[in-house]
């Protein structure tokens, strides 16, 4: 009988159940509860009414968002810095792993992996402290260095244009750490055997690279590219927020969604336009994971995330 | 010709890994140096890498009336620890069950946490239930709270204890011991790299947590360091009247930038201190598996 083994899975699984039981309570009233909050970007809201009792304005704060003309700015800005990030950031990371693990004593390599982890560490806060510290136009130490070699000295914080590359340059900067070790956990891990049977066939050590660590670090890189992917709609609100802060004259160029719909519900206190645009992203993000991993899956099942 | 190859790629390997090494710590040797420079010499040349001035009156102010700093110092400690052992304690739980390969329903569940990170309801219903629903505004409990669980961790932890050899848990289920009695007593001694790796993790998002605070603190004692020190950076004005009404004589000559630099160091230090001791856990730790088990 169906109904009698499901009591008895229940009976027999009762302290797993039991062990799972706050962190479902934590997901469903954190994650799954807001997820239903999602009706406020088809309200116009009002803290009397709260989230039920405000009345309904259909789709008047999407049109708001997309007729303000920031819709495309911080989708398109958000696409692309993350597209940036999931090339340069995993790019470099294998590139250190694999230069970690071949190369070196004990001692450089605890060194080094120290070193690249020390971004990893600091706030989001500090980085912004120490890019302003760089970067800044009067005592700056890039502007001090230009000074210095007698050239001219640049504005950053005023010009749009240098912002992508700062920001991506930065986000590898912190990310590198735990990239690299992610990567070296997996390399790690690769069979000895592969190596001494490279070794054997007489493969060089590019080639011991191309053709077994790399392909053995497949699974890594899809697993963290995918999840990466499905992000690819959210920014990195700690760093944008701390790198730029509200200086509106490097939003053409900085401007995400996260940070739009940050200072929609702060600053301008439009909560129904927010909601409107966290929704889009959420939506836009839920397509393309399951884009990919279907594509993925189609390609070669175990691969994919689910 | 196999030993050529091997000697380009080591000079290769040697020498972008130095320069990747140093691009990473220089930023931390201006900081630190320009804290110990004297204002003027800021000013006038801006910053640099080592002190051509030396002066410790940044640290001196800082120090002199320290009392807010403190406050914001026993905050995130507070919620650093509160909110590690919470965390570690809820993720092992979690990642024990669902690391069960006997657990008819693990996949379900796997789903149910992993569900969460494809989609959201967004920040707008999370705040309004945090501060509308839960009244969480202005409490310790909006700092520890959001954080304690994060199902990429749980997925890591998860993996690492799919490794463990299924015999073990066989074992002491026939001897008699509970699901819990295992996970307490087999599972988690068992398991110190991933916690080791997963605590660190935690301990590190705690500490340098200020987007919570930035949406839930505004009652001063309540703040952690690094919102502090973001609220501090952003606002020197306000630096300045925090140290005037400790008590400091009225100046204008409070030395903002190397101040600034002064308090980087002072909210950054301890947390770098506890990396060597958990770094050789690390490459153990973290191994991630595939989502669905």
């Amino acid at each position: 009988m169906k109904g009698h083994t499901f009591w008895s899975d229940l009976k027999n699984y009762r302290v797993l159940l039991l062990m799972l039981a706050p962190a479902v309570a934590f997901f469903l009233l954190f994650a799954y509860i807001p997820m239903a909050g999602i009706i406020i970007a088809f309200k116009h809201y009002d803290y009397a009414g709260g989230i039920f009792g405000s009345a309904w304005n259909g789709l008047d704060n999407f049109r708001f968002f997309f007729e303000s003309g920031d819709a495309w700015r911080v989708t398109r800005n958000t696409a692309l810095y993350n597209i940036a990030f999931i090339i340069v950031n995993n790019s470099l990371q294998i590139f250190a792993a694999i230069m970690l693990f071949e190369v070196g004593g004990k001692w450089f390599r605890k060194i080094t992996q120290s070193a690249l982890f020390l971004p990893y560490f600091i706030s989001w806060v500090v980085v912004g402290a120490i890019a302003y510290n760089l970067l800044n136009y009067d005592i700056g130490t890039v502007n001090a260095l230009l000074r210095g070699l007698g050239l001219e000295p640049v504005d950053i914080y005023n010009t749009p244009s240098y912002w992508p590359y700062i920001l991506v340059l930065v986000s590898a900067w912190k990310g590198l750490g735990y990239g690299t070790v992610m990567y070296l956990a997996a390399i790690t891990g690769i069979d000895t055997e592969m190596y001494e049977a490279a070794e054997i066939d007489g493969a060089n050590i590019f080639q011991r690279i191309m053709k077994v660590t790399i392909p053995n670090l497949y699974p890594t890189i899809i697993i963290l590219v995918l999840l990466a992917v499905g992000n690819i709609f959210r920014g990195d609100f700690g760093m944008f927020y701390n790198m730029i802060g509200n200086n509106g004259l490097l939003f053409s160029s900085t401007d995400v969604i996260d940070t739009f719909v940050f200072r929609s519900l702060i600053t301008s206190n439009d909560i129904g336009m927010s909601a409107a645009a966290g929704v889009f992203q959420s939506v836009l993000g839920f397509v393309t994971i399951m884009t990919v991993n279907f594509a993925v899956r189609k390609y070669d099942k175990d691969r994919a995330l689910f | 010709m196999k030993q050529l190859d091997r000697k380009i790629f080591s000079g290769i390997g040697y020498v972008s890994l130095i320069f990747l090494a140093i691009l990473c710590i220089f930023p931390f040797v201006l900081v630190v140096s320009s804290s110990f420079t004297e204002e003027n010499k800021i000013i006038t040349e801006g910053y640099q890498f080592i002190p051509t001035a030396f002066s410790t009156e940044a640290y001196s102010i800082l120090f002199k009336y320290p009392e807010q700093m403190i406050q914001a110092y026993l905050v995130t400690i507070a919620v650093t620890i509160i909110g590690t052992l919470l965390g570690l304690f809820l993720t092992s739980m979690t990642a024990y069950a669902l690391s069960r390969k006997d657990f008819k329903w693990r996949n379900k569940f796997s789903f149910f946490f992993f569900f969460t990170t494809l989609f959201s309801g967004g920040l707008v219903p999370w705040y309004l239930l945090m501060v509308n629903y839960l009244d969480m505004k202005d409490t310790l409990a909006a700092l520890v709270i959001p954080m304690m669980l994060n199902v990429f961790y749980i997925i890591v932890m998860k993996s690492f204890m799919g490794s463990i050899p299924e015999a073990i848990v066989e074992s002491a289920k026939i001897d008699g011991a509970g699901d819990f009695k295992i996970y307490a007593r087999l599972i988690l001694p068992l398991s110190k790299p991933a916690l080791a790796t997963i605590g660190l993790f935690l301990a590190l998002a705690y500490w340098n947590d200020w987007y919570n605070a930035l949406l839930f603190i505004s009652n001063e004692n309540l703040m952690p360091l690094q919102y502090y020190l973001y609220k501090m950076l952003g606002n020197m004005d306000g630096m300045r009247k925090a140290m005037m009404g400790a008590g400091a004589v009225v100046t204008t000559s409070i030395p903002t930038e190397s101040l600034k630099m002064a308090m980087t160091v002072v909210a950054t230090g301890p947390i770098l201190l506890a990396y060597p001791f958990v770094q050789k856990y690390f490459v153990q730790g973290l191994t991630i598996g595939a989502v669905k088990g």
